[in-house]
């Protein structure tokens, strides 16, 4: 089967239309039974009490809020180097979402964070990093928003987002670095020494919910935002009648 | 064609000598804002001081980059420099070598003198300045690709802050960590090392994604 | 079953507040953005003059 052709936005625009109520529907079931097994199948954790139970929203955005930089970086490199719009377009849909993970990893880490260290923020190596990449995301929709020719918006973002993708190991390792140097106790919100299996499927659960999630609503931007690039053809033209 | 670049840089530098100056009293101003916002206390202002002279550093160099390539661009003497069958990446590290020593430089110059406001020992004003020396550069080459972005773009200065603050925090965590570590006993050493290896990496390939972003920006 | 009653369920070993907090804020983030993915949808069917959904659409 000739998997390119969908490399055509007027292609994979009804593509993904198939596909999104598929995503959606993986997306709700697993959300439903990942907070099952997070609420009502793991038990009590010894030190963390009941707060611990953060960590199947806050992991799982974590994990993505990373992931999708990496894909966004992808899409948007391979829209660079092969001239391909959708790739692009592809990438344009990505940030909103990931930027909304990072958010919320740092929303929850905050929340994590005041009962069981005393302070909404500690500056943790990983939080750190984790508000950095929110910084890098925002430069990059602000930097595609900025450009009013599609194609420099996407060339552009793309050298921007692939800068920012080759920083982040080193931005990690310098803030690890700084973190470790300048605090007393060694503070880690994400340290979970032995976690009960059930801990650890409850989080895994989750984290296949909310990528399901993920690409349903991708799917959904891109669509939109296929439709705002191409209104002048005439595929477009086409679905008007 | 290198020291040519650099030449004419520096000499449009000096006939609008107020853009430099500007830079330099803002880095001025803002390192002597910081002791009238915490208090005179000079225990703490000891302390804070590597992080406060490095940020203003930071600050500084962000608001001179917009006239990076701005002139050449408007003019079309940036246009010409991309017809040319030099290298733009040398190009750009010209340019970027030019912008370091009309707006870094005076920087490494004149902190000793702030670091005195904060009663900063000899030896910690030694490494500040080494770091900075090592810094700045990387600054003006990584701030190159920021500018060579936004090249043209409404939004301006705000726009390349935006996106090129993240990209500097593991310089300003080298450098102002250094003149810590010093202070603390530990050695700059290792700091210094490290930001020696961002000089080193940035001369190598800020110019070249520069130079990419350049093309992309004047399409 | 961890939890003997609804009220220990809202409760969290008192930690209801951070745990809701972050999960409610999700639920927020999560209807939002679908929110503005649909309405920026919405808007670009206005503006092409769609009256009824293409095929396969969401």
């Amino acid at each position: 089967m000739n998997w390119f052709k969908y490399a055509a936005p007027s292609s994979f625009y009804f593509l993904a239309g198939k596909m999104i109520p598929i995503f959606a529907v993986l997306a709700a079931v697993s959300f439903a039974v990942g907070l099952y097994v997070g609420f009502f199948v793991a038990p009590t954790d010894h030190q963390q009490g009941e707060a611990y139970r953060i960590i199947f929203i806050h992991v799982p955005a974590a994990w993505l809020s990373m992931f999708l930089y990496l894909i966004m970086a992808f899409w948007a490199g391979i829209g660079w180097a092969f001239n391909t719009r959708l790739s692009s377009m592809m990438a344009t849909a990505i940030a909103p979402t990931g930027a909304m993970f990072t958010f919320l990893a740092l929303w929850s880490g905050a929340l994590w964070g005041k009962p069981m260290w005393g302070a909404w923020w500690v500056w943790d190596a990983r939080l750190t990093s984790e508000l950095i990449l929110l910084f890098l995301y925002i430069g990059f929709m602000s930097l595609q928003a900025a450009i009013d020719d599609p194609r420099r918006a996407d060339k552009a973002g793309a050298l921007l987002a692939l800068v920012g993708a080759i920083n982040v190991p080193i931005i990690y390792f310098s803030v690890k670095w700084w973190n470790t140097l300048h605090q007393g106790a060694s503070v880690s919100l994400t340290k979970a020494p032995a976690m009960a299996a059930t801990m650890l499927n409850g989080m895994l659960i989750m984290s296949l919910a909310c990528w399901m999630y993920a690409i349903a609503v991708i799917l959904m931007r891109v669509r939109a935002i296929i439709l705002e690039r191409e209104r002048h053809t005439a595929w477009v033209g086409e679905i008007k009648k | 064609m290198l020291n040519w670049v650099i030449q004419r840089d520096l000499m449009l530098a000096m006939r609008r000598r107020s853009d430099v100056l500007t830079t330099l009293f803002f880095f001025v101003i803002v390192v002597s804002l910081f002791p009238l916002a915490v208090g005179p206390e000079l225990n703490m202002l000891r302390q804070m001081a590597p992080g406060v002279v490095w940020v203003a550093a930071l600050l500084a160099s962000m608001l001179s980059l917009g006239r990076l390539f701005a002139s050449d661009y408007q003019d079309g003497t940036l246009e010409q420099m991309l017809l040319t069958p030099y290298s733009l990446s040398l190009t750009v590290l010209a340019k970027a070598l030019a912008h370091w020593l009309v707006s870094g430089l005076p920087l490494v110059l004149i902190a000793p003198l702030l670091g005195l406001q904060y009663d900063m020992s000899a030896e910690a004003l030694g490494v500040l300045v080494v770091s900075l020396l090592l810094g700045t550069p990387v600054l003006s080459l990584v701030g190159a690709i920021g500018a060579a972005l936004t090249l043209g773009l409404r939004g301006g200065g705000v726009l390349i802050s935006l996106l090129v603050l993240p990209l500097y925090i593991p310089v300003l965590i080298f450098g102002a960590g250094a003149v810590e570590a010093s202070a603390a006993g530990l050695g700059a050493a290792a700091h210094l090392s490290l930001l020696g290896a961002c000089l080193l990496a940035s001369l190598a390939l800020a110019p070249w994604a520069a130079a990419a972003a350049l093309r992309i920006s004047m399409e | 079953m961890n939890w003997n009653s609804a009220a220990e369920f809202f409760a969290m070993g008192g930690y209801g507040f951070y745990v809701w907090g972050s999960y409610l804020v999700a639920l927020v983030c999560i209807v939002g953005e679908i929110a503005l993915v649909k309405n920026r949808q919405r808007t670009s069917f206005k503006q092409l003059g769609l009256t009824r959904h293409p095929d396969g659409d969401v």
